[in-house]
């Protein structure tokens, strides 16, 4: 019960043998330069790592609800495992396929018409485009009601003043469309009525600005975007007018779990890192891993990777079960939070203590566990602070809010 | 176009290797292994020509219970079905037997229009396989392919020596052994696994293929290896400590090793 099935080790092998001789010998020089590879995001593709969530007909290879388990569909929790692997070697290339299916094709997956997901998906599935998601504003975070962003109605066509921040792979070469919230109007209580609104790239009026000035991620594809008189069509709604806020909540739970399974490749990383450092690195003419100031913190890296993957891939286990209608939400809510809250945590941990066996070494960006460590800390802040992990997990407790 | 690929199951080059102490031979139960890597250039060549056709492409190798990973790596890749020849008898054959049962798996499967392989394996490095193999089939052989064209009813390959590259053509059917330039072997996909799980695999003994244990294995073999010994570790290099002189130093370390 505690090992994933053959089929999901075959393809984690597959990953990492892509990621070990595609991805590892460019990564330090790529964080140098901050440079997004875009040319490698369709060889992803190739592999199939888009497509894990997406049902065939959209090009991916998620099988029709029905179909048995022996038919070998892609699944969550192969997603999961991808971006493990890739967060073993980057973690910035582990967040771009983590935003690129959470936050590029979900939304589109779970709300849009037959005619949207026709046209956005099957490029976005074969990862020949990227899309975002633009939530965040420069005034208004996990509190959706300060949006200021506005998009009004007029003769069939959206238009959308506002500006947005930290919007991952919104402004990379190959992204087709970022998805926007904005206010569409006034309920009847004052409160605005949010919605989303599909913005192609390149739309008269849509400014990418020029990337952030990041301490991590530096592969990672983020930009501020402003949105200035941007017309788009009518049918560019993306789900409910009114939803636009409520259908981004639901679809954060997938986004903890694998913002998890990304924590989770940082820490074995460390582990590995700090496993072979001890045994190389002599101290008074002794491998340091001999003395137990550096072994036990190693046994303790090993401990915070095995818990990590535990309540990684049991949320996503519980996910995939409840897309079969055999668990509940409030149960995956629950599990994602606590698995986002605790991995995150541990990965920070972890490239502290990888940094202190490697010394002086881990100071300096020769070595990965310098970039990783620079890296980990955004995973306690993305996706739901911790903060509001605890307030999830308290209420999910019915403590009162 | 049917297309048969001889492939190899060997120690990965990355890990650690040995022999078994007991005859000399290669350790291929206790290792990690792996499909040659020189093979996955013919697999990925033979994927090409049937792709920009039609056809079908089937592996074959001969080895331990273990070189069903090797089949199943190009299986994922896209090749169509697979044959392992698997008898304890075969242990220890050299080049010679190794050739004698391949070409009676390939007669077994039918005689197909084209017949690929690596230039060599990454464990036994003897790269001979190909030619005995093209002799015992009847069939011309091309060695050495950076480049192959497929026609109606020949092949046209390029041969690139030192000094000058060859074109060679030869009449279907033939043997084409194919270099590590002839093109970039694609990775298998998620839906390549998922696919490999239902492709027909074949396994074979001697018996089906009318060999017999005398013919094949350590006694059977023409050369013997008599001792094997590992390679002392490598020496720390030399470093050149540049007091006004360091350029002279360094064309004379070169210069004593012939290589300037």
């Amino acid at each position: 019960m505690f090992e994933l099935s053959p089929d999901h080790e075959e393809f984690r092998a597959l990953v990492r043998d892509f990621a070990e001789a595609e991805i590892a010998p460019h990564v330090a020089e790529w964080d140098r330069t901050s440079h997004f590879p875009a040319d490698l995001i369709p060889r992803m593709g190739e592999l199939g790592m888009f497509g894990l969530v997406v049902p065939e007909e959209f090009g991916g290879t998620r099988k029709a609800e029905g179909a048995g388990a022996d038919e070998g569909g892609g699944d969550f929790t192969m997603l999961c495992v991808a971006i493990e692997e890739l967060g073993r070697i980057d973690q910035a290339i582990g967040i771009t396929l983590e935003a690129g299916v959470g936050l590029g094709i979900n939304p589109i997956l779970n709300y849009g018409t037959p005619e949207q997901k026709a046209r956005w998906l099957p490029d976005l599935a074969a990862g020949r485009h990227l899309a975002g998601f633009g939530l965040t504003e420069p005034e208004a975070g996990s509190d959706a009601g300060g949006t200021t962003t506005r998009a009004t109605l007029a003769d069939g066509t959206w238009t959308v003043n506002g500006a947005k921040s930290f919007i991952t792979n919104s402004g990379t070469p190959i992204t087709s469309v970022v998805t926007v919230t904005a206010r569409t109007g006034t309920r009847d209580n004052g409160s605005p009525e949010i919605s989303a609104i599909m913005i192609p790239s390149r739309t008269p009026g849509f400014t990418v600005d020029p990337p952030y000035h990041k301490l991590g991620w530096h592969i990672s594809d983020t930009h501020g975007l402003a949105f200035e008189d941007c017309q788009v069509p009518e049918d560019h709604l993306l789900g409910a007018r009114g939803k636009g806020f409520a259908q981004f909540l639901a679809t954060l739970d997938d986004g903890r779990i694998a913002i998890a399974a990304l924590a989770t490749g940082c820490v074995q990383r460390m582990l590995e890192e700090a496993t072979a450092y001890s045994k190389q690195r002599l101290a008074f003419g002794k491998p340091i891993g001999t003395y137990q100031g550096v072994s036990f913190q190693v046994a303790d890296l090993a401990v915070l990777a095995e818990t990590s993957r535990l309540l990684t891939y049991k949320a996503a286990w519980l996910k995939d079960e409840m897309d079969a209608g055999r668990r509940s939400t409030q149960e995956v809510k629950q599990a994602a939070s606590i698995a986002k809250l605790y991995t995150s945590e541990a990965a920070v941990t972890a490239t502290r203590i990888a940094t202190q066996v490697f010394g002086g070494n881990g100071f300096m960006e020769e070595y990965p566990v310098a970039r990783f460590y620079r890296d980990a800390k955004i995973l306690e802040i993305g996706e739901g602070t911790s903060e509001v992990q605890r307030m999830l997990i308290a209420r999910g407790l019915g403590l009162p809010s | 176009m049917n297309i048969v690929v001889c492939v190899k199951y060997v120690p990965d080059t990355q890990a650690e290797r040995t022999f078994n102490a007991s005859d000399n031979t290669t350790d291929r139960v206790n290792v990690d292994g792996l499909l040659s890597e020189l093979d996955e250039y013919a697999v990925e060549e033979a994927l090409k020509i049937v792709e920009a056709g039609e056809g079908v492409v089937t592996v074959v190798t001969v080895g331990p219970a273990q070189a069903s990973d090797a089949l199943k790596k190009a299986l994922q890749m896209g090749a169509d079905k697979a044959v392992h020849v698997i008898d304890d008898a075969i242990h220890g054959s050299d080049a010679l037997a190794t050739s004698l049962v391949l070409a009676k798996a390939i007669e077994k499967v039918g005689m197909p229009d084209l017949v690929l392989t690596g230039m060599s394996s990454t464990d036994g490095i003897m790269g001979v396989v190909p030619t005995m193999l093209a002799e015992r089939l009847g069939l011309p052989a091309v060695t050495f392919a950076s480049d192959l064209t497929v026609g109606a009813d020949s092949v046209t390959a390029r041969r690139d020596g030192d000094a000058a590259s060859q074109t060679i053509e030869a009449a279907l059917p033939a043997l084409v052994s194919v270099t590590d330039q002839i093109n970039e072997p694609r990775y298998p996909s998620f839906k390549g696994i998922m696919a490999a799980k239902k492709k027909p695999v074949e396994t074979w003994g001697l018996a089906d293929l009318g060999l017999s244990a005398d013919e094949v294995g350590l006694d059977a073999a023409w050369t013997k290896v008599t001792a094997f010994e590992a390679r002392p570790p490598r020496q720390q290099g030399t470093i050149v400590k540049d007091e006004g002189d360091g350029g002279g130093k360094l064309a004379s370390f070169l210069a004593e090793r012939k290589f300037i």
